[in-house]
């Protein structure tokens, strides 16, 4: 067995693994969101399948496979097909760079072509190469998962799917700029694009007074609340879900989609969560860093870092759901003045500030 | 010889999707397909070394600029083409003059020497591409850089002016 | 057939462009007219970088970044102009809109 074949091998388990954890967590998440916004509204949520309604995803997935699967007449059978696909497709692409931790040893074939642990890089000779534009990956998939909604109202050849749909892609290009300069401050902090690289910026050197450990989100406080709100508006959740609110122009753009393909849009969602989440531990919060417990096994000493990265992904996702549960929506115009007239030039302000002090500094 | 495979692949992904493009009929199709090129173009140019181009391609051609023609396509309901007067007349002489420019340019080309290789990946003297375009965008080239940021805040006040309603 | 020539690069660039100019002499509807300019665009794109590739120099791509801000520019302007030439004669089609009369 070569090295190219054992590189295979685990690159095909890696991707598997994390297909499979990321599934379960987009099924798990639902419960969640349904039993914290139960709570929050002074209800249980989902109780009856299964002990706290824990068995609620595997009832609904079965439910998604089996239901009668309508296309409408006059669709534009193609594109009807195609966006759903592209967006579950670019947001799995967006989470194919994403570093979950420190390499892991003992895996084989690690030191001829081992595996570093995320999809996409490689171990060799004992640094960990990572694609070096990663940040900007990410962007591109956010861009490109515009089309699955733009394309999924227009196929459906019905004023209410055309409309929502008009709205949510006008909404997700305008929050797309406030999204990408947000993190420009972080870049000119960390000096590199790769994802893997501005993490091993935060962790290193001495804390800040004696316990603040070096996280962007301390000199970047301003840049991190419009990531959030403006990564808010790109995954259209509340308080920025007007294009696909029930109470609203009927569904929004996934009006016309039953079964499969509604589940296909449903899960980009919840993956595009995920990866909001994934983006703002790695950028703002030390990704993997977190204090060791030295009272553990080596072994699962080594897995830790995973551990502290799920669990701030996990806050993250609490805070989604929180918010969901808490806040109104805005109305359209509302959102749209809030876009570009609020968040873009504090964002542009902010890089100015930012860049101003890196400079003064030397 | 992977160089060469997967030129060829994305080359002909692109030939494919330009053809389309001045084939099909409705407005959106056409749209598309230029997505397609842009995309494979973007792949083409990390065969190329350029890394950060083929992502700002994605990012603002495929992802910016090409959503603004889905748009104008979706808000103005663009139908299939008619035929006209003037389609007959562009076929017939169009496509033998198209011809002529295309094999004067590849006969330029061929006529140069054919061993002129292109290295796979990167490019010597910069640690990485961003690096290299952001020392020459901020210090030799500052002032064009300048002038295309008040060229796109001509062009935004100029499409607020031009697409307000009358009244 | 270590590396790939020059040549091919720039043969797929002359394609692209003559397929570009094609699209824009055919096509009678505006919005495709325009899709043909930035076909050209990209052609004329690619064989820079293949340049700056080919000559180890980095001003190639420097003029790639200034060629996509100007079609960005172009493509804002252009898009607002088809919208209210359409506005007003209520029609896509080079053909009909050949008189400045209504």
């Amino acid at each position: 067995m070569n090295n190219t074949t054992i590189f295979i091998i685990v690159a095909v388990v890696k991707i598997a693994l994390v297909a499979f954890i990321l599934l379960t967590g987009v099924a798990y998440m639902t419960w969640l969101e349904r039993k914290v916004v139960g709570h929050i509204q002074n209800r249980w949520g989902p109780t009856r399948v299964g002990p706290f309604g824990l068995l609620q995803p595997l009832a609904d997935g079965v439910k998604f496979i089996l239901k009668e699967d309508l296309v409408p007449d006059r669709v534009h059978k193609g594109l009807y097909i195609l966006a759903p696909g592209l967006a579950l497709t670019m947001s799995l692409v967006a989470i194919a760079v994403i570093p979950f931790g420190n390499a892991v040893h003992g895996i084989p074939g690690e030191g001829a072509a081992g595996s570093a642990l995320q999809i996409t890089g490689m171990v060799q000779d004992g640094s960990i190469g990572d694609i070096n534009i990663g940040l900007l990956i990410i962007l591109g998939a956010t861009s490109i998962g515009v089309y699955g909604v733009a394309l999924a109202g227009w196929s459906s050849n019905s004023k209410y799917a055309l409309l929502g749909s008009l709205r949510a892609s006008a909404q997700m290009i305008s929050y797309e700029l406030a999204l990408g300069l947000s993190l420009v401050g972080v870049l000119i902090l960390s000096g590199t694009l790769s994802l893997r690289g501005i993490v091993d910026g935060q962790i290193s050197g001495h804390p800040w007074l004696g316990f603040l450990p070096h996280w962007y989100i301390f000199p970047q406080l301003i840049a991190f609340f419009i990531y959030l709100m403006s990564a808010y508006a790109e995954t259209n959740r509340i308080p920025f879900d007007l294009p696909e609110a029930e109470t609203e122009l009927v569904a929004g753009y996934h009006t016309e989609y039953s079964a499969m393909k509604f589940a296909m849009f449903f899960m980009a969602e919840y993956i595009n969560m995920i990866t909001v989440g994934c983006i703002a531990t790695l950028l703002f919060f030390g990704g993997w860093h977190g204090p060791a417990l030295p009272f553990l096994p080596p072994l699962l000493q080594s897995l830790l870092p995973i551990f502290w990265f799920s669990v701030k992904i996990f806050v993250f996702m609490f805070v989604y759901i929180w918010i969901r549960g808490t806040l109104p929506r805005f109305r359209y115009d509302q959102l749209m003045a809030f876009g570009w007239k609020f968040l873009l030039p504090l964002a542009i302000a902010n890089i100015i500030i930012t860049g101003l002090i890196v400079a003064l500094r030397g | 010889m992977l160089h060469h495979v997967l030129f060829i692949i994305f080359g002909m992904i692109c030939v494919a999707g330009a053809i389309n493009l001045v084939a099909q009929r409705h407005p959106i199709n056409s749209a598309l397909s230029l997505v397609v090129v842009m995309g494979s173009l973007a792949m083409i140019y990390l065969l190329l070394g350029a890394e950060f181009l083929a992502a700002i391609q994605v990012i603002v051609y495929a992802g910016a600029i090409m959503v603004l023609f889905v748009f104008v396509i979706m808000l103005l309901n663009a139908g299939e083409e008619e035929r006209t007067q003037g389609n007959h007349f562009a076929l017939w002489l169009g496509a033998p003059a198209v011809a002529t420019l295309a094999g004067m340019l590849m006969w330029i080309v061929f006529r140069n020497d054919p061993h002129k290789t292109v290295a796979l990946g990167n490019m010597l003297g910069s640690p990485d591409n961003t690096h290299g375009l952001a020392n020459l965008l901020f210090t030799k080239y500052l002032l064009p850089f300048e002038i295309t940021s008040v060229l796109i805040l001509i062009a935004i006040m100029g499409a607020v002016v031009l697409s307000k309603k009358e009244g | 057939m270590d590396s790939v020539a020059l040549s091919e690069y720039l043969v797929l660039s002359a394609i692209l462009f003559a397929l570009g100019v094609y699209g824009f002499i055919l096509k009678r509807n505006i919005i495709t007219i325009f899709m043909s300019i930035e076909l050209m665009l990209n052609a004329v794109n690619l064989s820079f970088v293949a340049f700056a590739n080919y000559w180890n120099l980095l001003e190639g791509q420097v003029l790639v970044f200034f060629v996509m801000v100007v079609a960005a520019a172009e493509a804002a302007v252009g898009l607002a102009i088809i919208i209210a030439v359409f506005r007003t004669r209520q029609t896509l089609n080079v053909d009909r809109v050949n008189l400045l009369k209504l």
